[in-house]
């Protein structure tokens, strides 16, 4: 469930480079070919790339947009575990929830940031808030899930053995529901970035978005698509760090 | 009754769904025999072995165990779930301590006690396997060595072998009489199976289905100590019980 791409990559990595290669290809033939001024050859992008990532100015900006985003899901994770398990395990929260949830999970939540700037102001809450509120659902959503389809029998058997309260949460419904978390904070993780990079092209005086802000308005496309790709990589990368997370509690899954 | 462990008083059971499980059905189960709970499916034989599990709340009527009622689940009884129940996280050692850890035992005691118990049932050499790593039969038996590691006096079986093939299960039901042979343990156990019901048993409760009632209580008449499984199958008792049984069950067949 959640799973927008399968877990496929890495596992042909041939095809995978094989991939990635004509698509640099052909990014490099469109730009020599000067089909249009936003469009300068890969070559010449990832020359100003290597610019751009060693200049103070990405360094500050990284600092400030690594921290919202860290900031932002740690609330969401914090927030979306506990409100998930609670909307699993009672009736009435989840019914009382889940209609909110689902809303707020498949809007467009871009369309408030310019509400929030209104409300907490223009600096770097509203991003943080930003990064939360495009995160914080998907995990709600997940960790409910994970924790519903725990088989009625390991509750049972938890009862059966005399596990209070804490012992059936701690080690039954969270293990149990772990892989379903996982792929929960994946996903938010996804959102997350885009999260960071919406808030502060939004309020655009702040971090990444602060620098998208200066290379588009000054026609620095090289700068600009070697951005766009070290935030793609960062993504990327986030996502597949916890996807490894999620393949070493593939047994669950096979187990269950 | 007094030699009663368990006793089953005028239980009903109605689900909030408005299905009747349980009719008035009133049992004794006497110390240290296996009593099998035995009818097509739908006769309300799971949800009776869930009452006196205490997982499950009679509508009317009610469960004493050694004459206090029941209101849960207690120490004194375990329950062997028909899809095994272990954790899929935990190692098999984990998973047939886990009672004992529930309990608050420290590690060191509740990991020797598990062992043995491994070793009991057949499973010497895989205390660190996961389940998933076992087949049908072996997860069963963790799942019994964790009913037996916490020294219960009353051990409830729910289809414990409906999910492995036919020869694990006549091995493991022939394991399971030496495992509770002089043990006085108190079983009792839910099955479809006539035979594997007279097999076992020294009571057989027959139900009803849709609402369960009891419908007969049968005891077959055969000696099983020195005798090999052959030789029970082969016993007159044991046939005149199968075919006694079969001929009131087949009612509710088709």
């Amino acid at each position: 469930m959640w799973d927008e791409a399968p877990e496929t990559a890495g596992r042909s990595p041939l095809l995978t480079a094989a991939s990635l290669a004509i698509w640099c290809l052909v990014w490099e033939a469109v730009g020599r070919a000067g089909v249009a001024s936003i469009v300068p050859p890969l070559s010449r992008v990832v020359a100003s790339g290597a610019a751009v990532v060693t200049s103070g100015k990405f360094a500050v900006a990284a600092w400030v947009s690594l921290r919202a985003f860290a900031l932002g899901m740690a609330c969401a994770v914090a927030v979306g575990i506990p409100v998930g398990v609670l909307m699993a395990r009672s009736e009435s929260v989840g019914r009382i929830l889940r209609v909110w949830v689902n809303v707020f999970v498949s809007a467009p939540v871009s369309a408030l940031v310019p509400m929030l700037m209104a409300v907490v102001g223009i600096g770097e809450t509203t991003v943080v808030v930003t990064v939360f509120l495009f995160s914080v659902f998907v995990i709600v959503l997940d960790t409910e899930v994970g924790v519903r389809q725990v088989s009625r029998s390991l509750v049972d058997m938890a009862a059966c053995f005399g596990a209070g309260r804490r012992d059936l949460y701690r080690k039954i419904l969270l293990p149990a529901a772990l892989p379903e978390i996982l792929a929960g904070v994946r996903l938010a993780a996804i959102r997350g970035v885009k999260g960071v990079v919406i808030g502060q092209l939004l309020i655009a005086i702040l971090g990444v978005g602060e620098l998208f802000e200066v290379y588009s308005q000054n026609f620095l496309f090289e700068e600009f698509w070697a951005l766009v790709i070290v935030v793609f990589a960062f993504a990327y990368a986030v996502s597949e760090g916890v996807a490894r997370l999620e393949r070493r509690v593939e047994h669950y899954a096979r187990a269950r | 009754m007094s030699n009663a462990v368990v006793e089953v008083r005028r239980v009903s059971k109605r689900y909030a769904t408005g299905v009747e499980a349980l009719r008035d059905v009133s049992l004794a189960f006497p110390r240290g025999r296996l009593t099998t709970l035995l009818g097509p499916s739908g006769c309300g034989k799971t949800t009776l072995l869930k009452v006196v599990a205490g997982l499950v709340q009679p509508t009317t009527g009610e469960v004493r165990v050694e004459g206090r009622r029941v209101e849960g689940p207690g120490p004194e009884r375990a329950f062997v779930f028909q899809d095994f129940a272990l954790l899929p996280w935990a190692t098999v050692l984990r998973n047939v301590a886990f009672g004992l850890e529930l309990r608050g035992l420290p590690r060191e005691a509740r990991e020797e006690t598990a062992r043995r118990w491994i070793a009991e049932v057949g499973l010497g050499g895989f205390e660190q396997s996961y389940p998933h790593q076992l087949s049908g039969g072996m997860r069963q038996r963790v799942g019994l060595a964790r009913a037996l590691a916490v020294d219960a006096e009353i051990i409830l079986m729910d289809e414990p072998f409906s999910a492995v093939d036919e020869q694990t299960r006549r091995k493991f039901q022939e394991d399971l009489l030496v495992l509770l042979r002089d043990r006085g343990k108190t079983v009792i156990f839910v099955t479809h199976s006539i035979e594997e019901a007279v097999y076992l048993s020294d009571q057989i409760v027959l139900l009803t289905p849709r609402p369960g009632t009891v419908h007969r209580v049968v005891q077959p008449s055969m000696e099983r100590r020195g005798r090999s499984p052959d030789e029970i199958r082969r016993d007159k008792g044991y046939l005149d019980a199968v075919d006694d049984i079969w001929q009131v069950l087949k009612q509710y067949v088709g």
